[in-house]
């Protein structure tokens, strides 16, 4: 097992020794069933690129239908088949694509794809540990995942199709399949899909909680651990605690789809019969459902949240601004998030009292945030700014961050709530501080760390042309959604023509579906750079970016084991940019306070 | 043959971005600005972060200008009470973010734009300050404070009790529409049974309640200006949810839970329609919450009335177990099946 290497510190040849043991793996062990964090990291990256531009697909499907709600689109039929009837999308169709289109983005892409990429890479390289605690459970949480994949994409070629009740999948339309079609077979596939993708999820993040705590190299104490251990700590425990939750519920769910329980079902009548459940609340299942959800968002954002601290730091060549404020804001941020999910509840007949309390400790979260984007601002200010395509894409993070979060503080207030609840006010909130963010901190982690997960480069001018079509397309898309949120619009809609009070802002909306292919597009050039980079792109040096953290002391392509040496002591925290009196604009963690005495502040004599 | 020139065309337009692309490799290795560490090249930097303070000027005046633009269609005419209270604090929250939006996002591109890499320059090494941290931590608190009270303040005047002489309304969700029922001159609404529900009896209204005598279902929600209307809201298959966007009104019909909401209606439909100039302008009600394929067509019409409007529209209107006779049959034979099965019941319990 690597665990037993990794923590006794013994003589580096004994080390050595071993892994001459390893390098007659055979390609299965090497590439498929490794049991390698950095090949599992790339696994979770491609399963994750391939599920984002499944889910991307999706949504240009349904903006297509949105755009343009009276034209035809039999040029679909021969990849849809059925689900386009006449040029016509089928609505049932159309609710599936939405319902796959979150679901895929929300667990698959920027759950499994950002967490698995850089949980898994990062975690041991930063902290300094060979691998992580459990290699063989690691190499569980990439398959059970790359199973629970097979199960959902299967779901999209189902005859009764995918899931369609909402990726929020509230009973009982989720439970009948008399309701939806989309709640036959395809919600089966959806439950048993997401019931192993909850495995997976606890495989990985019990690996990465015990990887932070135990095996941090000699000095690497955690107040000097990167932001981005912090983050994908705090990320690892928010997920342990709440996917359990989502686990009952969708148990439950199972149980009342499949044995006659009334856990959500009661007082029924559905296709001309009366069902006999009852006793049940549907409002149970949005309990247990959110109280998962909510923390969910935060899983989403909180990894994000330290790429971007990390890189916006490295590439402004300044020290993060308030490092102990960060960590604290993002234990705070944590701890909040579990006791806010009632706020996607307001309307749904709970005790208006609940309402009072959830509005209150939701709107509490504004102020770590706050303090978080503050703390961004300060670190680029006076800084000497390198404009790498990771470091556009940390600036636009905190950009879409800051238009997203804000509207949070309106949605969070009940009784503003009443209006905007389940509009398309809703949709462009989520989608920029969640949706859109997270997908910027995840291409900002892709372009950063791209030269150690592969050796090569990405190619910048590429990169730029990459984050300027995504960023501008990003705004073009969601900030107008705002104004339709305004108005009003109810989402999940197949159409609003059908309302006088929804007739308007057809223009908008087919603008809004040009500049969301336009950013789809763009995605192309970010998928040719990527994969052409990794066998062609210009060849890595060991520190590209003059970066303190200790995976960049590792050699260009890290083998089994991450240093061929011993694993190197940390001395200092990571943010020694620009110190004044230092040679160089940076000082790595493993550079003892002793070379650096003309550096050194006051408080930091004793360590010399 | 279109299909294949069309597909010619595009392989051609990759190759020629694909060239393009190792032109520019090519060139930038013989510039030398490989050999630079990466990010500082003179060029690229300049470009991008004047690229982003444009990208905020430009951004920020078609924010400014499509906002404005949209103005008109981005509010929803008014007509409720509550509405009144809940817009007012949106707007004003919406400025207060606003304010903060608008500092935020200057700062950070202009920062951006400002402090782009030099390369006789050296960043200001600057952790950390207290003092900073403390006021911008207290500053958001605060704000979030005030808008936390007002929002609690508005939030239990429109969640309180409704006043004893509201008009009640049952509005009931199912697959794909809306159904109303009024309790009639007794002001009691009968009970009803999901179980007793068929196709004439699309409520379950159980006639053998006399409250339910008087019981009516229009087509249309007409309710009084100018008076509390308490809407019970109930569903009888899956969830949906009541959202009546004039009336800033929103709440779920759950199925096995009743909820409910009540609401000032301040105008008129024929006031509305002159108010908005529109003589076809109606009060809407629509569906908020995923229901299936129907979802968005679950349109239902509501109808404002003067108070004695109301009231004429009300006397015009005849109980629903009138209309359905028949119905009453099947009541008076079950309310006998019903009392047997209880006094057979009664007496197995007895042999027990």
């Amino acid at each position: 097992m690597s665990s037993t290497d990794i923590s006794i510190h013994k003589e580096v040849h004994h080390a050595h020794d071993e892994h001459d043991h390893h390098h007659d793996l055979n390609f299965f062990e090497k590439y498929i069933f490794s049991q390698d964090h950095k090949v599992i990291a790339k696994q979770f990256l491609f399963a994750g690129i391939f599920w984002g531009f499944v889910g991307g697909f999706l949504s240009i499907l349904f903006r297509l239908q949105l755009g343009w709600p009276e034209a035809t689109f039999s040029f679909l039929e021969p990849l849809l088949g059925k689900w386009v009837e006449n040029g016509k999308l089928d609505p049932e169709f159309y609710l599936a694509l939405v319902t796959m289109h979150g679901t895929i983005m929300v667990f698959f892409v920027l759950t499994a794809g950002l967490s698995g990429t850089f949980s898994n890479f990062l975690i041991p390289l930063q902290i300094g540990a060979r691998d992580m605690a459990s290699g063989f459970m690691n190499m569980l949480s990439f398959w059970i995942f790359f199973l629970s994949s097979i199960v959902m994409f299967a779901s999209l070629f189902i005859e009764t199709g995918p899931a369609g009740g909402g990726w929020t999948v509230y009973p009982p339309l989720s439970a009948l399949p008399q309701a939806i079609s989309g709640s036959g077979l395809g919600m089966t596939l959806w439950l048993v899909s997401m019931a192993l993708f909850i495995v997976s999820q606890l495989l990985g993040g019990v690996n990465y909680i015990t990887t932070v705590i135990n095996l941090r190299t000699k000095g690497m104490s955690m107040t000097k651990l990167p932001l981005t251990i912090w983050a994908f700590f705090l990320t690892a425990i928010l997920g342990l605690l709440s996917f359990p939750v989502l686990f009952s519920a969708a148990l439950l769910l199972i149980f009342d789809r499949s044995f006659g329980t009334s856990f959500y079902l009661s007082d029924i009548f559905i296709a001309g019969e009366a069902l006999s459940n009852t006793g049940g609340s549907p409002i149970l299942f949005q309990h247990l459902f959110w109280f998962l959800g909510h923390p969910e968002v935060y899983i989403v954002i909180l990894p994000t949240f330290g790429i971007v601290s990390e890189v916006i730091a490295t590439n402004s060549r300044k020290p993060i601004f308030g490092y102990r404020a960060m960590i604290g804001s993002m234990l705070g941020i944590s701890l909040l998030s579990f006791v806010v999910w009632a706020h996607h509840m307001f309307v749904t007949g709970m005790n208006p009292f609940l309402g009072s309390v959830f509005m209150f400790l939701t709107l509490i979260i504004a102020v770590p945030s706050a303090v978080k984007v503050f703390n961004w601002i300060a670190t680029l200010w006076r800084g000497n700014i390198r404009f790498t395509s990771a470091m556009m894409f940390a600036v636009a993070f905190v950009s879409l961050f800051i238009s997203g979060g804000l509207t949070g503080i309106i949605l969070g207030n009940s009784s503003l709530d009443i209006q905007l609840h389940d509009t398309y006010f809703v949709i462009a909130h989520f989608h920029l501080v969640m949706g859109a963010a997270a997908f910027f901190g995840m291409f900002c982690g892709i372009y950063h760390w791209f030269p150690k997960m592969f050796g090569r480069m990405m190619d910048e001018k590429l990169g730029y042309v990459h984050f300027w079509l995504t960023f501008t397309a990003v705004y073009l898309v969601f900030m107008p959604m705002h104004y339709i949120g305004i108005a009003g619009f109810p989402r999940r809609y197949y159409s609003w023509t059908g309302f006088e009070a929804f007739n308007t802002f057809t223009d908008l909306n087919t603008f809004i579906s040009l500049a969301a292919i336009l950013g789809f597009t763009a995605q192309f050039i970010f998928l040719f750079n990527f994969i052409y980079s990794i066998f062609k792109g210009r060849r890595a040096t060991e520190n590209p970016w003059h970066s303190n953290t200790i995976e960049w002391t590792t050699p260009v392509n890290p083998g089994h084991g991450n240093w061929p040496g011993e694993i190197p002591t940390v001395y200092r925290w990571p943010y020694d940019y620009s110190k004044p009196g230092a040679a160089e604009d940076f000082i790595p963690q493993t550079v003892p306070f002793s070379q650096t005495q003309s550096s050194n502040l006051p408080q930091e004599k004793d360590f010399e | 043959m279109i299909t294949i020139a069309i597909g010619l065309s595009l392989i051609l337009l990759l190759v020629i971005l694909f060239l393009l692309f190792r032109i520019g490799t090519l060139a930038s290795i013989f510039r030398g600005s490989t050999q630079r560490a990466a990010g500082t090249t003179k060029t690229s930097n300049r470009v991008n972060s004047t690229l982003l303070l444009l990208f905020l000027i430009l951004g920020g005046a078609a924010f400014v200008w499509s906002f404005a633009d949209s103005w008109d269609d981005m509010n929803q005419p008014l007509a409720s009470v509550h509405g009144e209270w809940t817009d007012s604090l949106f707007w004003t929250t919406m400025i207060i973010i606003g304010i903060v939006f608008v500092i935020t996002q200057v700062l950070l591109f202009f920062y951006s734009f400002k402090y782009q890499h030099k390369d006789n320059k050296r960043a200001y090494y600057y952790p950390h300050n207290n003092k900073l941290e403390i006021v911008w931590t207290m500053i958001p608190a605060v704000v979030m404070a005030i808008l936390v009270f007002a929002g609690w303040k508005t939030w239990t005047k429109i969640t309180s009790a409704a006043p004893e002489d509201a008009v009640v309304v049952e509005v009931m969700g199912k697959q794909f529409n809306w159904m109303v029922r009024y309790p009639g001159p007794d002001g009691k609404l009968g009970s009803a049974k999901y179980t007793l529900i068929d196709a004439t009896n699309e409520f379950g209204v159980d006639f053998s309640d006399p409250n339910s005598k008087d019981d009516f279902m229009p087509r249309e929600l007409h309710v009084p200006k100018g008076k509390p209307v308490l809407l019970k809201i109930r569903s009888r298959d899956v969830i949906h949810s009541v959202f009546m966007p004039h009336f800033r009104l929103k709440m779920d019909a759950v199925p096995g839970m009743p909820t409910k909401f009540w609401f000032v209606p301040t105008k008129t439909t024929a006031e509305m329609q002159n108010e908005t100039g529109n003589p076809d302008f109606k009060y809407e009600l629509a569906c908020t919450e995923i229901c299936g394929r129907g979802h968005f067509a679950m349109r239902f019409i509501v109808v404002v009335d003067e108070p004695e409007d109301y009231e004429a529209w009300l006397a015009t209107q005849q109980p629903f177990i009138e209309q359905n006779p028949d119905l009453m049959a099947k009541f008076t034979n079950k309310a006998q099946a019903s009392l047997e099965v209880e006094k057979k019941s009664e007496t197995t319990e007895v042999v027990k």
